[in-house]
This record gives structure tokens, C-alpha cells and sequence, in this order.
């Protein structure tokens, strides 16, 4: 079974060589004047419908997915736990069903506090 | 009437296939790299020119016609003119995550294929963990499209690359949520024991509310339409792209056109029953079901309009998160009851309940009227 993630780590090597020749063929066409290259101090302004854009544009702003973030992770953190409990449940029968309830149930308390706190709201 | 066997019983009858299926490990691995990487480029450049002609038949259009027979050469001829386009990396931009951006949002995509089986044990390699493996990889390409909206200096390309994570992070849960229904009945995680998995039934029929939340969630994820928002061209003019032009820019095009395809595919593996199908050779009927699956994402294309991104977020929290769980819940307690094989009243019981549930929220969970506060 581990001969497979060799296949993969392989394939990731191959894909990232391959995307990258992607990237660098223009560069190789640039140097052998088919593509041009002709930068001025407009063209590489930010684009912003016409306007000069005014003051930096990494400044801190008010990010407002901070809350679903930390929901996210207390709700992929339950779906990762349930992935094998997923594959083996056949064996689990009732039990295994009674079990992940209970791990649900405990999830869901966070969900519902978090949607009465109007945390899943976008404002 | 006879009993259909779906789920771990089906599975024994036939033999697993020996992983290194044209012999030897690197005639393996050198062949289905090959043929994944010329699948995708292919498959993308076909995939552009049915959405490009498609859409145009629905909204009363021609769309491209003039290159080509039947404008079939239309995909060459952009991606000759993208090749000796000038490449503007503007003045203010962090210059190495402008470059790398589009390396870091096409590698991930094309490693989903590596686990997708093309016919019986006909894949780069038959991970055990196969969907999880999916799951994990095909969410990093939003990593590359905040690098993005980040590199760029730009105030929309930023807004853009903020709103894909927004949408990355709601919509994961109820995505895989939905794929849990399909390894409850399956008991695996490997693609190809799901597709065996299939022989008999489609898991369509058996998890037809599990299909519409992993179309919906899967469609958000990859960001067509309705849920384009971070390249919502009235917002934010070309969102996360808007400083990418030549080769940098047709990446990203690819990308985009590069997960739909990997969602078909995973689309047809889990729930269309993948290569299973009679008469015709595997990899045709794998094809065909990826090429439907695709127009029905044309096809809501066209017709649905665009959300606004508090009904984006709320329509992930509110409707489709709590809908996976009871699928979960139901599809668990199914399995439970009849842990060998399903009778196929389960397939008319599952229909019933979708629908009901479905007809629930969209009475107390409404979009379309203005800010409705749920």
C-alpha cells in the first residue's frame, strides 16, 4: 500500500516541474524578443478602474471571517474524527451510532451557541 | 425481485487488480503520469470550448465559430496568443508571490487525478485513503489564489483572495460532511473500492440529498457560478486575477477550468458510479459522466444569478451544514439496520426525506428576498 504514496510523491515532483515550465516559457520567449517587454511607469501601476489607487493596500482591515475560522476548525476537527469512524462502522454496528451521536451532540452545543451569538452572521 | 448488494458485499466478489497494472513500478508511474497530465490539458482546453459553446446556445448566442470547424480550434488559438502576451507584473506587487502564485493553484488541482480511476484499478496510485486524500490536496489551490490577491498589490485583487478563503472555510464542512454518507455505505476511503462499491445501484439513488450538498458545496468551493463572488466582475472588476496577464493569467483560466473538471470527476467516481456501466469500455462511460456532470454545471451556470457574499456565507452555515448532518445521521442509522446489504426501499425512503428536508429549509431559509435575518 505504501508504493502508492511513492507514485504520488513522484507525481507531485513531475506536476510542480511541469507547471513551473509553464511559467518559465515566456520567460525563455522574453529573452529571444517574440514576447515583449516593454514595462512603463502607468502599465505598472495597480489597476483600479482608471484611478491612481491611493495609499498601500496591506494595511489591516477588519477580517471578518476571524469567527467562522475558529467554528471551522471545532466542526473539521469533528468530520476528520468521523472519517474512520466512517469506514469501520459496519463492524461499530449501534454502538458506533450511539458514540458519534454523543461526539455530535457535543459539537452541535458550540454551533448553536455560536449561531444564537450571531457569530455565522456576515456583517 | 431481486435483492441489489451495494456496500462491502459487492466488493468481495471481485479481485482487486495488482497495483502495478501495465508492469513495473516506473512504466507505471511514467505511464499514468503521462496520460494524467494530457488528460487535464485536453480535457480543460475540451471543457472550455462546450462551456464557451453551450452557454452561448442557452443565452442565444453562437460564441466561437470562425477557428476551426466548429470553432473546435478556438482553446489553440487563445492559448497560442496568452504564450506572446507581454507579462505586466506591476511596480508595487511582491514580485515572488506574483510569480509563484499560479504554480502553487495548478499543482494541487492536477494531483487529484492521481487518485481518480479511469477503469478497474486503471490509476497513478489506489490510496486507501483516496477521498480524504482528495479533500486534502484540492484545497490548498486556495492557497495559491490568496497568494494571489495577495502578491498583487491590489485593493479588489485582495478583496478577491479574502472572499475565496471565506468561501474555502464554509464551504469544506458540508463537502465533506457529504462525501461521509458515500464511505458510509462504500466502507472504504479508496476511489476505486467506492466504484466497486457501485455495481449495482448508482449512490445517486442511495444518497440523493448527500449528491445535491457536495454539488452545491463543490460548486461553491471551485467558485462557478452562482458563487463566483471573488472574481465577481460588477464588485471587484476581475478579482484575485486582476493583475496577471500573458501566461500567469491563462494559468489561472486553467485552474479554474481544471477543478470543475476534477469535480466532475469526483462526481462521477462517488456518486454516478465512476467506470461501472454496461456495454461500452470503462473509460468511455468515466468520460461521459464527466462530461454530464460538467454541463449540469454549465447549465446552472446560466441560469442562476450571482449571491451576495452574506447569502453565500449564511446559505454554507445555515442550510447546508445542518442538512449534512442529518444526511450523515440518516445514511448511519440506514447502515446500522441492514448492515449487509440495502433493500431497495431504502432508494425511495432516501428520495422522500431529501425532498422533505430540502422543502423545510427553503421555507424558513430564504435568499432571494432582500436581508432576511434568519
Amino acid at each position: 500500500m505504501l508504493i502508492g504514496y511513492g507514485y504520488i510523491g513522484l507525481f507531485l515532483i513531475a506536476t510542480i516541474l511541469f507547471t513551473l515550465s509553464m511559467v518559465l516559457i515566456p520567460i525563455a520567449l522574453r529573452l529571444i524578443k517574440i514576447v515583449p517587454d516593454k514595462p512603463n511607469k502607468t502599465k505598472n501601476d495597480a489597476f483600479e478602474c482608471g484611478m491612481t489607487t491611493i495609499g498601500k493596500t496591506w494595511v489591516q482591515f477588519n477580517s471578518r471571517y476571524y469567527f467562522y475560522a475558529l467554528v471551522f476548525l471545532a466542526l473539521d476537527v469533528l468530520a476528520i474524527f468521523l472519517y474512520p469512524w466512517a469506514v469501520g462502522f459496519r463492524n461499530l454496528g449501534w454502538d458506533g451510532f450511539i458514540a458519534a451521536l454523543v461526539f455530535i451532540l457535543i459539537i452541535l452545543v458550540g454551533y448553536i451557541y455560536a449561531w444564537k451569538k450571531k457569530v455565522l452572521e456576515w456583517k | 425481485m431481486m435483492m441489489p448488494d451495494f456496500g462491502t458485499g459487492a466488493r468481495i466478489a471481485l479481485a482487486p487488480l495488482p497495483p502495478d497494472w501495465p508492469g513495473g513500478f516506473w512504466w507505471h508511474w511514467l505511464f499514468f503520469t503521462v496520460l494524467v497530465l494530457a488528460f487535464v490539458l485536453s480535457m480543460v482546453m475540451g471543457v472550455i470550448y462546450i462551456e464557451r459553446r453551450v452557454l452561448a446556445r442557452m443565452q442565444s448566442r453562437l460564441g466561437p465559430n470562425r477557428t476551426g470547424p466548429f470553432g473546435l480550434l478556438q482553446a489553440v488559438a487563445d492559448a497560442v496568443k496568452v504564450l506572446i502576451k507581454e507579462n505586466i507584473v506591476p511596480a508595487a506587487a511582491d514580485k515572488v508571490v506574483h510569480w509563484l502564485a499560479p504554480v502553487v493553484a495548478f499543482a494541487p488541482v492536477v494531483m487529484v487525478f492521481a487518485v481518480v480511476p479511469f477503469a478497474n484499478g486503471a490509476l497513478l496510485a489506489d490510496l486507501n485513503i483516496g477521498i480524504l486524500y482528495v479533500v486534502a490536496v484540492s484545497s490548498i489551490a486556495s492557497v495559491g489564489i490568496f497568494m494571489a490577491g495577495w502578491g498583487s498589490s491590489n485593493k479588489y485583487a485582495l478583496l478577491g483572495g479574502m472572499r475565496d478563503v471565506a468561501s474555502i472555510v464554509s464551504y469544506e464542512i458540508p463537502l465533506v460532511l457529504a462525501i461521509l454518507g458515500v464511505v458510509l455505505v462504500a466502507g472504504s476511503l479508496s476511489l476505486n473500492d467506492i466504484v466497486q462499491a457501485q455495481q449495482n445501484i448508482p449512490f445517486i439513488l442511495v444518497q440523493p440529498l448527500g449528491f445535491l450538498l457536495f454539488f452545491t458545496a463543490a460548486c461553491a468551493e471551485i467558485n462557478r457560478s452562482p458563487f463566483d463572488l471573488l472574481e465577481a466582475d460588477s464588485e471587484l472588476t476581475a478579482g484575485f486575477h486582476t493583475e496577471y496577464s500573458g501566461m500567469k493569467f491563462a494559468m489561472f483560466y486553467l485552474v479554474e477550468y481544471a477543478e470543475a473538471l476534477a469535480v466532475s470527476a469526483v462526481v462521477a467516481t462517488l456518486f454516478l458510479g465512476g467506470w461501472q456501466g454496461p456495454v461500452l469500455p470503462p473509460w468511455l462511460w468515466f468520460l461521459g459522466k464527466v462530461f454530464f456532470v460538467f454541463l449540469v454545471m454549465v447549465w446552472v451556470r446560466a441560469t442562476m444569478p450571482r449571491v451576495r457574499i452574506d447569502q453565500l456565507m449564511a446559505f454554507a452555515w445555515k442550510c447546508l451544514f445542518p442538512l449534512a448532518l442529518l444526511n450523515l445521521l440518516l445514511t448511519a442509522a440506514e447502515v446500522a439496520l441492514w448492515p449487509g446489504a440495502m433493500p431497495l426501499i431504502v432508494i425511495p425512503i432516501n428520495f422522500a426525506i431529501a425532498g422533505l428536508l430540502i422543502i423545510i429549509w427553503s421555507k424558513f431559509f430564504k435568499l432571494g428576498w432582500g436581508r432576511v435575518e434568519v
